[in-house]
């Protein structure tokens, strides 16, 4: 039994401070994604768990353990790299028993332990080659049978999938969501596609600028923004966002239009109050080509600056307010450059934001 | 055009283009080559040159296997080599790993540690030579100085100090040949894998010995190539320092030829030995080729 919990961890080089106190629990066997652009902190906290990067403040615990002074190989994790990080000059069967060897496993169980992992992740067959014989997705799996074989407390993953080609990717994405359904562990995992947090997590952890935004499942983030951040690093494309200011009960955009505020939002906003409204692309379509019914709609007519068709749905670029705007229309309809059309929005999935803060105005 | 030099079936275009470089190469390397292997089976002496039409067959190869103080030569430049090229690579390997650790200054210090590579190998010779003279020496001055012994040690007179002094001489001037092929190495490593062993339950003495010291090996086997060849000829600083002496307890076999060439003119005798020599050499490279390749073949796939 081992969670993971950080207390107020920081991280400084000198002075550049990169992770400001940051608090997390991770349960037992939860599958945890860091998710976030590059420089926001996440591989440096992955790497602060592992202890292969000092922790400046703070405390970290695996299971009961604190581990803030204990080097990487007393911590009972292991590690799966973004290059693989495998040994070249070792084949796969000493690349996988390796760890075990180190620890002075008797040549029976690293045996059995490596046949074990290398029928989990389909290696067996390949047991013998070196590295270098290999193709991007094996490395990427013999990575991660060299994780489980150690039978760790947590599974650290740091951008495992990102040198691999698209194809590939959703492969991998799949085989590491079946990996952790079978070998039941804790998983920390970073990484800066969204979909692969979307897709992978129990619990989305998003950051930037070494501050977590926002903790919560895949649906709470998509759903519940904490912030415009969020709200736009998450989903993709991503959400539109139309500043303006409340008046009379409405939204008044910042080009004139109004659209009524979301009823459920309606006894959080005051009048005067400058406010960002936001908008997922699913949200906004033509009349007759959206996602369903529509329970609070208000209609607007726009004119289509470019369409990109993708088979059952288009994704239309727009103008509202003089904001750029990206509107999706749903069905084989294909619609032109200057056409203009009642579009719909479906206010009752929009968001409302403090334009000064950012902070989304729902109740959390 | 190409078509004109086409007759027969043959090609000449490619063999014409060729033929400079193929002169250049046979009148440079085959020429003498072919030359002195003649010359080691005539009674050859520098001294009576008409004796080059002596044809003797091989009696300069049977003499030599018969003659004790050239196998003795051949033994003590195998060990010079061996013991040189150990304390070398430990030597270098040492120091490129501390100079990996600097972050301050590096580039000065190994620019420092390239110094006695800037100099020729017979004042490196002379150098040591006035280091280590029993009488004016500074070693042995400081030696009493510091009041640790009341001798003058015979560094270069005693066979096995006299020894010990050349090899401390050739591993002094070429230790930073290693260093500085080792550090490269260090350089080009990936840090992943380091990491990786940390987390796979590795402490520091066992991630260098699984993982550093596997990779760095190819550099020290072209390292090792390098100087194996440079070694096996060693003749500068012994001619300098001892000239084989004390009564040929430092003779190797490039003094030794030497003198049998040059001080006793007997050519063809010389080539002989010199033929067998080279031997050595191929011989001490071709190993060390081999455990290169091998110690490379897995180094393709790193990332």
């Amino acid at each position: 039994m081992a969670g993971i919990t950080l207390a107020g961890v920081e991280k400084h080089y000198g002075r550049m401070r990169v992770v400001h106190g940051i608090d997390l629990d991770i349960a037992h066997e939860e599958f945890v994604v860091l998710v976030g652009p590059s420089g926001c902190g996440k591989s440096t906290t992955l790497r602060m768990i592992a202890g292969l990067e000092e922790i400046t403040g703070g405390e970290i615990r695996i299971g009961e353990r604190v581990v803030n002074d204990l080097p990487p190989r007393k911590r009972n994790i292991s590690m799966v790299f973004q290059n693989y990080a495998l040994y070249p000059h070792m084949n796969v069967r000493d690349n996988l028993g390796f760890g075990l060897k180190i620890a002075g496993q008797p040549q029976a169980v690293i045996a059995e332990r490596v046949r074990e992992a290398a029928e989990i992740l389909g290696l067996s067959e390949l047991l013998d080659r070196t590295p270098a014989e290999l193709s991007g997705g094996q490395r990427q799996r013999v990575a991660m049978g060299r994780a489980i074989v150690r039978h760790p407390d947590a599974f650290l993953f740091d951008e495992p999938l990102s040198n691999l080609d698209a194809k590939l990717r959703g492969q991998m994405r799949a085989e590491i969501k079946k990996l952790h359904q079978k070998v039941k562990t804790t998983v920390v995992y970073v990484t800066h596609d969204q979909i692969e947090a979307m897709t992978l997590a129990d619990r989305i952890v998003v950051m930037r600028d070494g501050y977590i935004e926002q903790v919560g499942t895949p649906m709470e983030v998509f759903n519940h923004p904490a912030n415009t951040f969020v709200a736009t690093f998450i989903g993709s494309p991503p959400m539109n966002l139309l500043p303006g200011r409340i008046e009379g009960g409405q939204v008044r955009l910042a080009g004139g239009e109004a659209v009524p505020v979301p009823a459920r939002l309606a006894a959080r906003v005051a009048e005067g109050l400058e406010v960002v409204l936001g908008i997922r692309p699913d949200d906004i379509s033509p009349v007759g080509h959206g996602l369903g019914e529509v329970a609070e709609p208000a209609d607007i007519t726009l004119t289509v600056s470019i369409a990109e068709p993708l088979g059952m749905e288009s994704l239309i670029y727009t103008t509202i307010a003089g904001q750029e705007v990206q509107a999706k229309l749903y069905g084989p309809r294909i619609v032109g450059p200057g056409e203009v059309l009642p579009f719909r929005l479906a206010l009752e999935r929009a968001h409302l934001f403090d334009a000064e803060t950012g902070d989304t105005l729902e109740a959390r | 055009m190409s078509r004109a030099f086409q007759t027969g079936r043959v090609n000449w275009t490619p063999v014409l283009l060729l033929l400079p470089a193929i002169g250049v190469m046979m009148f440079v390397v085959a020429l003498p080559l072919v030359f002195s292997l003649y010359t080691s089976l005539t009674s050859y002496r520098l001294t009576r040159p008409e004796t080059i039409w002596d044809f003797v067959w091989f009696r300069n190869y049977e003499r030599l296997f018969g003659n004790r103080d050239f196998w003795v030569a051949f033994g003590r430049t195998i060990l010079f080599l061996t013991i040189a090229l150990n304390v070398q690579l430990i030597l270098g390997l040492g120091i490129a790993l501390l100079i990996n650790k600097i972050t301050w200054g590096q580039r000065t210090l190994r620019t420092i540690m390239m110094f006695p590579m800037m100099f020729s190998p017979i004042l490196v010779g002379f150098q040591f030579k006035f280091i280590f003279n029993d009488n004016i020496g500074i070693l042995n001055n400081a030696l009493q100085s510091l009041g640790w012994t009341d001798r003058a040690i015979p560094w270069l007179v005693d066979g096995k100090l006299a020894m010990f002094s050349i090899i401390f001489a050739e591993v002094w001037m070429s230790t930073s040949v290693f260093a500085i092929l080792l550090l490269a190495g260090l350089f080009a490593m990936p840090r992943d894998p380091l990491e990786a062993a940390k987390v796979d339950g590795c402490n520091a003495w066992q991630v260098f010995r699984h993982i550093t010291l596997p990779f760095l090996m190819p550099f020290a086997f072209i390292a090792m190539t390098i100087r194996s060849l440079d070694i096996a000829r060693a003749y500068d600083i012994v001619k300098v320092m001892t000239d084989g002496g004390p009564a040929g307890r430092t003779e190797l076999l490039w003094t030794m030829i030497a003198r049998t060439a040059y001080q006793d003119a007997r050519m063809g005798q010389a080539n002989a030995a010199a033929y067998l020599s080279t031997i050595l050499s191929i011989a001490f490279t071709y190993y060390f080729y081999l455990k290169l390749v091998e110690s490379r073949r897995y180094m393709g796939g790193v990332q």
